[in-house]
């Protein structure tokens, strides 16, 4: 689930001074606390240390108490018979490209899409609402469906978009949207920019309906061209809104999985770093393996995430 | 017609041509999805864009299906119960995190918030082996304990938000009479945030119903699987012929229920993704 929220809600109003009520409110406040804590402590800390933990060991899915520790050697190992672990692995760098592939096409098509449609329906015309509703199909449709249907469309002998395309003269034969190595890339993208233009048009039609109206009266007053008033007004006030989304759609794409794993099964053509981790983990039941894999990309997501949260609470101090 | 009039009617027309397009993007797929599923298998490798002779073998053939209304059955109680549990942690966390000023609630907001970023695969490991060790391997227990990863940090950030706009006024009105905060959460500000609970239990439902990496993994036997694993799992005789037809129509039975939902609360929906999105 995405999140999208970058701001605490402001406590302007909360006592300042310790008071014996105050002392209580604080006593209550973290017992409120603790369920939440605990839960996220058994589902969320303690499985990512173990996770870590498992990268330095030889444990096997059949039994993950019975490993020992192996240092390093998950990740990169040197022997008679040369370098091996996952650095030297090849196809993990192949996933690690895919996942850099997937990430910078769809998230790119994605925000333009998704600003393209927010311009659309910022119009005021009838049944902008029905419209507005209509366009979040997609995001209500489960991936694995989406994926499915779409594997349907792009069936290369039956399929709707193959047909479609022989009938315009695009193309002269059908083509093999999921099998081919240099098609299913796009495949992948293709579903993944369907489903989750929604999300980035929503956000975008949210910052647009907060943009000060009457920097658009001044610029409509003095005559000045819609188009130089959108790269001029529009895109630089709803540049932080843009970033948001922007961080929110990466970090979902670098842990893609479900579309990846349902439209083109474990196909090296697509590979991503998550499917690779759990084809490890799980069918090679190479437990030490698959989290070495694993530990990479949290790290990558963990690097991201911290820029991130870095840059808004530098954008919260200089806001208050 | 002034060259005026006519230019301002292109701009019309060209803006609906826009907005059709637009639609025909956002919903030909499910409609594709209809028309197949209405096919029989005899006409299934006929490409049709209309339907034309309404046939309901499809769903007769799914609905037959034992493992396909289990797994229905189990992803209703798997979001169901997720919803409920996140809503009640989210809940009283919400009050300590919108409400009350107290050291290291910064900290505990950015860890929350971290947890919403956590790649799933990285847990995938050290979960199953906490699910292993609770002996909940294979049970709709292992979902509903492992959902709360990506629902709880969600809802407790937008019930934060949503906890911290409602008025101090009341909760101060209570303190002066002594309530203790469990009775000022629950009688004096959850009547007002009934809103804000429906937003985020559907958003948290419609994330634990469409959930796949994890059901894939913990589950193992079709009494268990949910049903995104149950639909990635139909297969035919050989991997290039998968019964097509049988496929989307369970596909537009698991989503339909879902289109209406979000087609019925599209304006709460829209509200609980952009909250406290945009206000910074």
């Amino acid at each position: 689930m995405s999140v999208s929220t970058t701001l605490a809600p402001d406590d302007e109003y909360l006592l300042t001074r310790e008071t014996p009520v105050q002392r209580r409110r604080v006593r209550a406040a973290w017992l409120f606390l603790t369920p939440m804590l605990l839960c996220l402590a058994l589902v969320a800390a303690w499985p990512l240390l173990r996770t870590f933990w498992f990268s330095l060991t030889d444990a096997s899915l059949a039994d993950t108490g019975d490993a020992t520790f192996v240092g390093l050697s998950n990740y990169l190992f040197h022997s008679s018979a040369g370098w091996s672990g996952l650095l030297a692995d090849p196809q993990w760098w192949n996933a690690v490209r895919n996942t850099l592939h997937f990430t910078v096409v769809s998230v790119g098509l994605e925000i333009v899409l998704g600003l393209l449609v927010a311009l659309l329906l910022n119009v005021q015309f009838g049944g902008r609402a029905l419209v507005r509703a209509l366009i979040l199909i997609p995001w209500a449709i489960p991936t694995i469906v989406s994926a499915k249907i779409w594997s349907w469309m792009l069936n290369d002998q039956f399929g709707i978009i193959n047909h479609l395309m022989l009938g315009l003269g695009l193309i002269d034969a059908p083509l093999a949207w999921t099998a081919d190595a240099d098609l299913s890339m796009w495949a992948v993208i293709i579903v993944d920019v369907w489903k989750t233009v929604p999300f980035v048009t929503l956000l975008m039609l949210a910052a647009l309906q907060m943009l000060p109206s009457d920097c658009y009266e001044a610029a409509r007053v003095d005559g000045i061209h819609p188009v130089k008033v959108f790269w001029r007004v529009t895109l630089p006030l709803l540049m932080p809104a843009l970033l948001v989304a922007a961080i929110f759609r990466i970090l979902d794409s670098l842990r893609v999985f479900d579309v990846i794993y349902v439209l083109t099964s474990n196909s090296s053509s697509t590979m991503s770093m998550s499917v690779y981790a759990r084809q490890h983990l799980v069918e090679f039941q190479d437990v030490g393996y698959g989290s070495a894999a694993s530990t990479l990309l949290f790290l990558v997501v963990a690097v991201i995430a911290m820029v991130y949260l870095y840059l808004g609470r530098r954008q919260l101090e200089v806001r208050s | 017609m002034s060259p005026r009039l006519l230019k301002k009617n292109l701009l019309r027309l060209g803006f609906w041509c826009l907005i059709g397009i637009l639609l025909v993007y956002a919903v030909f797929p499910f409609y594709y999805a209809i028309v197949t599923s209405l096919k029989p298998s005899s006409a299934l490798f006929q490409v049709s864009y209309w339907i034309d002779n309404p046939d309901f073998s499809n769903y007769a053939a799914v609905l037959n299906q034992a493992s396909f209304l289990r797994a229905i059955g189990n992803s209703l109680v798997v979001a169901l119960c997720v919803v409920t549990l996140a809503l009640f942690l989210s809940l009283t966390a919400a009050y300590a995190l919108g409400r009350v000023k107290f050291r290291g609630r910064g900290t505990v907001l950015m860890m929350v918030l971290g947890v919403s970023m956590f790649p799933q695969v990285a847990v995938l490991s050290g979960l199953f082996e906490v699910i292993r060790a609770l002996g909940l391997y294979n049970t709709s227990w292992a979902l509903i304990l492992s959902y709360t990863i990506f629902t709880l940090p969600f809802t407790v950030w937008v019930l934060t938000t949503f906890m911290g706009q409602l008025p101090h006024e009341l909760e101060e009105a209570a303190i002066m009479d002594g309530a203790s905060p469990w009775v000022t959460l629950t009688r004096v500000l959850l009547p007002l945030l009934w809103p804000a609970l429906v937003t985020t239990g559907l958003l948290a439902f419609i994330a634990a119903w469409n959930e796949f990496l994890f059901a894939l993994t913990f589950t193992l036997t079709d009494s268990q699987r949910t049903v995104p694993v149950a639909i990635a799992l139909i297969s035919g005789g050989s991997p290039h012929e998968l019964p097509w037809g049988l496929l989307m129509a369970a596909s537009v039975l698991v989503t339909v229920p879902l289109v209406i939902l979000v087609l019925i609360f599209q304006r709460r929906i829209v509200s609980g993704l952009t909250a406290g999105a945009l206000k910074g």
